[in-house]
């Protein structure tokens, strides 16, 4: 028996008042998520539970009930709250998966400020645009990763505190440098949380756009009823599940079903802050009785790369639920899950703007693989023209994926660019970007994306990001960025590049210019291939012809080029 | 196995992947499964290794295992200098 039962009964009966009811949320005296995912489940009886198993790449292993959570977070909120902080001012938190991340991430919901979780492999410049973005005043980050904080900083005005965590001082602390050592700190047990409401900012992720900036999707405390209904019926999770989301919380799947929703029903996690490896991953399974996986189609592929003969060294019976997310799930990794670990990786579609899944193939329901499955009971979800955005009737026509506004866990805003964000809705829909086509039995099936964003390993990737970045090399007069194929990772980035005068095209160029973008904006959109040309394609206006070049990447028709200037 | 090569294969880690200026690697150090490199990174550590060395890493051979480490690294690139 599953969770969500019957998908057509649900359908037949669904409201979000269900999740309301169970969390008791219209009486709530506080609808605040931190007050949700440790003292309310402290006062169900469960502060012994165990809330985190920690596992550190040295083989640390340490393990936090929910009262622990509690007072951690009560802990932080009070020493940010000391600082000055007041409600809705943006906190970053800049951390590998350590603890003090997931504490730290209610902590800083609890005094009713704006949490805003960046991928701590992010560069220089990528961590300066997204702070100076949303005016953050604090950020919360390791020692490992400060330095990065401190070459931005004469140009980061609104950062006021730069609070390291694990501060051995070795070295004095620099300008507006605090540190805070939790388990030095003395826990606070009664802490006042702020009464945020449903729609009080909560958190604020940051995603890559095609033409411009990367976007603060902004989030509010309501996005709970979604996230924790979805967990419930698509992740399935029960009282004394074991569970693994393996997303970093720099990303959406990282808060949403890594912290908010598995801590709002109470659920023992697991988080595993270590490289992967096939041979680490199975022996955490095993280690820790993991019985609910929530991954990612690139690392189901690494996976498979691996083989089956490691499956079977390592003892992975504890396993009964499995699920994916990121990018589209090919059906011969579904086909092999359900050979290899005898149950099928389910996939799951939404993005960092809905909050919460949208389509899905459920537990229970019969899968079609390589499908996205069908909508969540409460989306209403269809695909409909690319001109006219009106739903297309016909089972297999391809047309953008569209769904009508008005879920809990919808973005409410960009920061600061509302222009943008209007944008999204189209014809009374909101409009993510992906084309599809549904079948004659209401399942979707993705086709791809309808910009030239890059998905790389389930990561947005902006191209016109990267070349920026890429005209600030010193090599390079002129870039062009595209995706290309890639067996494991989807897409990866491949760019196009003409050289100043007096550079040559060599292997070392090359290099130097991964190495120039990895720093400067992250691994993900580091180019992993570089092709030297003498010009780029380009329109008579001069606009470079991206399409073009993506065409011949991936094997398809380029097109009308009449409009042409010139290519090598 | 040449000292020399893991000196240099250490010392290119230490100046482009290690964040923390405090922190200590040694040969034996986990790069992959500890952190310092990840998969996307790896891309550029092979393609030094492949530039620097002058040979061609197949794509099955750089895995995260084999590159787990300076003296494993040491030992795949040594592979294909015989």
């Amino acid at each position: 028996m599953t969770n969500i039962g019957s998908y057509e009964e649900r359908l037949k009966n669904f409201s979000w008042s269900i999740a309301e009811k169970e969390l008791g949320y219209s009486d709530a005296k506080t609808k605040n998520i931190g007050w949700y995912c440790s003292d309310r489940i402290c006062d169900m009886g469960k502060a012994e539970k165990t809330a985190l198993i920690w596992e550190g790449h040295d083989g640390t292993e340490k393990h936090y009930s929910f009262n622990d959570l509690r007072l951690a977070s009560n802990t932080i909120g009070k020493f940010l709250k000391n600082l000055g902080l007041k409600n809705e001012d943006r906190v970053c938190l800049f951390m590998d998966k350590i603890p003090e991340l997931y504490f730290s991430f209610l902590g800083v919901l609890k005094i009713g400020a704006i949490v805003q979780p960046l991928f701590s492999a992010f560069g220089d410049e990528s961590l300066h645009v997204r702070l100076e973005n949303a005016e953050t005043s604090v950020i919360i980050t390791q020692r490992k990763h400060v330095s990065k904080v401190r070459r931005i900083l004469e140009k980061s005005p609104y950062l006021k505190h730069i609070v390291i965590v694990d501060y051995d001082g070795k070295h004095p602390l620099r300008e507006r440098e605090i540190a805070f050592n939790l388990e030095e700190t003395v826990p606070v047990e009664e802490f006042e949380i702020f009464p945020t409401k449903a729609e009080s900012p909560s958190v604020l992720h940051y995603t890559s756009g095609t033409t411009g900036q990367p976007k603060g999707v902004k989030h509010v405390h309501y996005s709970l009823i979604s996230q924790y209904l979805t967990t419930q019926w698509v992740l399935d999770l029960c009282d004394d599940d074991i569970y693994w989301c393996t997303a970093d919380p720099g990303w959406v799947t990282g808060t949403s079903y890594g912290i908010i929703g598995p801590w709002s029903m109470g659920i023992t996690q697991c988080v595993l802050d270590k490289g992967f490896s096939a041979e680490n991953w199975y022996q955490f399974i095993e280690k820790y009785n993991i019985t609910v996986w929530y991954s990612a189609p690139t690392a189901i592929r690494s996976l498979m790369k691996a083989g089956e003969e490691i499956v079977k060294k390592s003892n992975l019976s504890s396993l009964r639920h499995l699920a994916s997310v990121g990018e589209p799930l090919n059906a011969e990794a579904v086909i092999w899950s359900e050979k290899v670990y005898g149950l099928p990786f389910l996939d799951t579609y939404w993005q960092t703007e809905t909050g919460s899944i949208m389509i899905t193939n459920f537990p229970g329901m019969p899968i079609r693989p390589g499908s996205m499955g069908k909508s969540f009971p409460g989306i209403v979800g269809t695909v409909v023209d690319t001109k006219t955005y009106e739903p297309i009737d016909s089972p297999g026509k391809i047309g953008l994926i569209a769904f009508k506004p008005g879920w809990p866990a919808m973005m409410r805003s960009y920061w600061n660019n509302e222009e943008t964000y209007q944008s999204k809705f189209k014809n009374g829909w909101y409009i993510p970007g992906d084309r599809a086509r549904l079948d004659g039995d209401g399942y979707f099936w993705f086709v791809g994306r309808d910009d030239d964003i890059i998905n790389t390993a389930g990561h947005l990737v902006s191209p016109f990001e990267v070349e920026s970045a890429l005209l600030e090399a010193e090599q390079v007069a002129e870039s062009a960025v595209v995706s290309k194929p890639d067996e494991i990772n989807m897409e990866v980035v491949k760019a196009f590049v003409t050289l100043k005068p007096g550079f040559e095209p060599t292997p070392d160029t090359e290099l130097t210019i991964m190495n120039f973008i990895r720093k400067k904006l992250s691994p993900l959109a580091m180019p992993q291939e570089i092709e030297f040309v003498k010009t780029l394609p380009k329109t008579r206006s001069g606009k470079i012809m991206r399409r073009l070049l993506h065409a011949r990447e991936w094997g398809e028709d380029i097109g009308d080029t009449s409009t042409l200037e010139g290519e090598e | 196995m040449s000292e020399e090569m893991k000196d240099i294969i250490l010392n290119y880690v230490i100046e482009e992947y290690l964040e923390d200026e405090d922190e200590e690697i040694s040969y034996d150090t986990p790069l992959i499964s500890g952190g310092i490199v990840d998969s996307f990174s790896m891309v550029s550590l092979k393609r030094f290794l492949e530039n620097k060395y002058n040979i061609s890493i197949p794509d099955d051979r750089a895995t995260p295992e084999a590159f787990d480490s300076v003296t494993k690294i040491t030992v795949l690139v040594d592979g294909f200098l015989k």
